[in-house]
Formats: structure tokens, C-alpha cells, sequence
């Protein structure tokens, strides 16, 4: 089944903001086994001048994965979740993401196409924080493969 | 510094210190089984490929793989770890080629990270690194890239 091009270039807000705990920057730190010291110490960010421990550059997809999924998983798009490989990503920072934030996200489908078979889909995730400034932007591509004839 | 949306931080590394062609301290990085499982748990992907041979096998993988999304991480260490401060991340991208096939044995999967300045853009201050991430000698992003803001 194809999916809807109703879904092209429409936007999604998402209703939750995402609060970035300190704890869970350091469990994702930890998780990428990375001991930098701006991700685990909120007092030596605050020495280099952040109001808190930094979150990883990749840490964002914590913060979009909800607000993507909501559009996504929508059964009207049609994507067949099962057959997904993730194609690609990119985060674009406008700044770091630190403990505190409190971060909105708008979700934007900015390509749908079939290629050789296989359905492709681009989304852009917009991430602002709580006086609505642009912190993010992150572009995700999945190809759900096309079943085996 | 010069871009306003950008307050100053630490970073240490000038500019003018990084042509062209500057290669970064290489990085090897061994990813094994626990590692998934605490990825999974730090970012919320449960999906059972990542640490379930049965489930994996039967979508076509010859084993439980990593994460697209931790390759990634691993992959952006050596800029972050080469700059000091993540902040200083401004665009990182890459593309998935080709998955860490991640054994259940004792020693994990070996990844490769070498990386190079391919770029510079002296108004903005910023560097672009090209990051390769190899997996048994073979690349397993592509055009893996970070551009980073130097001092």
C-alpha cells in the first residue's frame, strides 16, 4: 500500500514538551561510553560557561523520537513499520541541549517518495525551547523495504 | 566569538590551528552486547533486533546489530573528543550503509574511527570533519560529517 502524499509537507506539533533530565544525559553519556565531563558534572559546565551538563550532540533523538513516532506510526500515513531500516540522519544545532530544557517539537514531512519499490520517507523535526527560540533541527529518513516478490 | 547565536565557550582549539587536511587523534571503540542493551534502555529503541539473535535472523540479519543511532554517537566521539566541548557541534549527519554486526561473545564488535578536515569557512569560524567509521575494514557510514565551531 502506498503511502498517503496527503502527509507531504504537512506539519505536527506535538503536544508533550520533552524535559531534559540530568540524570538521563548522563545515562545516555554513559551509554555512548563517553566520560566527558561537561556531560556528567554540572559543576564543571557551569565553569565553561553552560547553565548545565551539556547533552550529547546525538542526544536530540531522545527529545524528537516521540513527536516522529506520533506521525510515523500514524496508521493513515501507511508506512510499514516492519520492513524500516533507518537511511539516514542529520541534527542541525542552533545551540547545545542542556539538563532543564524544556523543548517543544514540530514534526514536518518533508518527502515521500517510492524508489526502486521501496517507500521513502523524510521527516524534519524542529525543536524549540520554552520561549519558543529554535534550539534544533533533525532530518530522519526511513525506507520501509518493498516485500519480497 | 563571532556568531551571536552561539555564546562564547571553552573551546580551545583556534581556528587557524586546524587547514585543510588536518587529521584527528583516531578512535577505537568496542561495542558489544551489554552496550546495546544499555543503549537501548538510555534512548528508548527496544527494537529486538538490537539484542535478539532469534528476531534479528528472522528479519534477515546474520546477527543481532547495533543501533544506527549508537554507530552515530560512537562516530561523533572523536570530534567531541577532539574539541573538548560538545557544544561546539553545530551540524553532524551520516548515513547508514551498512550494519555493526554486534557477536554474543566476549569482545564485541571493533569499530574504526579515523577523521579528517575537509572542510573550512573562515567568516563563521566552523571546520567540517569527515568522519569514517569501519567495521571489519569496511565503511559502515557514509558521508558521516560534523561541522564544528572553533574559536
Amino acid at each position: 500500500m502506498p503511502m498517503d502524499q496527503a502527509f507531504l509537507g504537512r506539519s505536527f506539533p506535538f503536544a508533550e514538551p520533552y524535559e531534559v533530565g540530568i540524570e538521563k544525559i548522563r545515562q545516555f553519556a554513559e551509554a555512548i561510553g563517553d566520560d566527558n565531563l561537561l556531560y556528567h558534572d554540572r559543576v564543571a559546565a557551569q565553569h565553561a560557561g553552560h547553565p548545565s551538563v551539556v547533552a550529547p550532540p546525538t542526544f536530540a533523538i531522545q527529545v524528537i523520537a516521540r513527536a516522529q513516532d506520533a506521525v510515523m506510526f500514524d496508521p493513515a500515513l501507511g508506512l510499514d513499520f516492519s520492513r524500516v531500516v533507518h537511511l539516514d540522519q542529520r541534527f542541525e544545532h542552533l545551540r547545545a541541549i542542556y539538563a532543564g530544557d524544556v523543548l517543544s517539537c514540530v514534526v514536518t514531512v518533508e518527502s515521500i517518495k517510492v524508489l526502486a519499490g521501496n517507500d521513502v520517507l523524510t521527516v524534519r523535526t524542529d525543536v524549540t525551547d520554552i520561549e519558543n527560540a529554535p534550539v534544533c533541527s533533525a532530518w530522519g529518513t526511513l525506507v520501509s523495504r518493498a516485500a519480497a516478490s | 566569538m563571532g556568531n551571536s547565536r552561539f555564546p562564547g565557550r571553552s573551546v580551545m582549539i583556534a581556528f587557524e590551528s586546524v587547514p585543510v587536511g588536518t587529521a584527528l587523534p583516531s578512535l577505537n571503540l568496542t561495542v558489544d552486547r551489554a552496550q546495546l542493551v544499555r543503549y537501548a534502555g538510555a534512548s528508548g529503541d527496544f527494537n529486538p533486533i538490537h539484542f535478539n539473535q532469534r528476531i534479528a535472523e528472522a528479519v534477515g540479519l546474520p546477527n543481532v546489530i547495533a543501533h544506527g543511532m549508537l554507530t552515530m554517537a560512537l562516530s561523533a566521539r572523536i570530534v567531541t573528543g577532539w574539541i573538548g566541548d560538545p557544544s561546539a557541534v553545530r551540524d553532524l549527519s551520516v548515513r547508514f550503509t551498512r550494519p555493526v554486526i554486534v557477536p554474543d561473545d566476549d569482545h564485541g564488535a571493533a569499530l574504526e574511527i579515523s577523521a579528517v578536515v575537509g572542510a573550512v569557512d573562515a567568516q563563521a569560524r566552523t571546520a567540517r570533519v569527515d568522519i569514517t567509521a569501519k567495521f571489519e575494514g569496511q565503511t559502515v557510514l557514509g558521508k558521516a560529517r560534523c561541522v564544528v565551531q572553533l574559536s
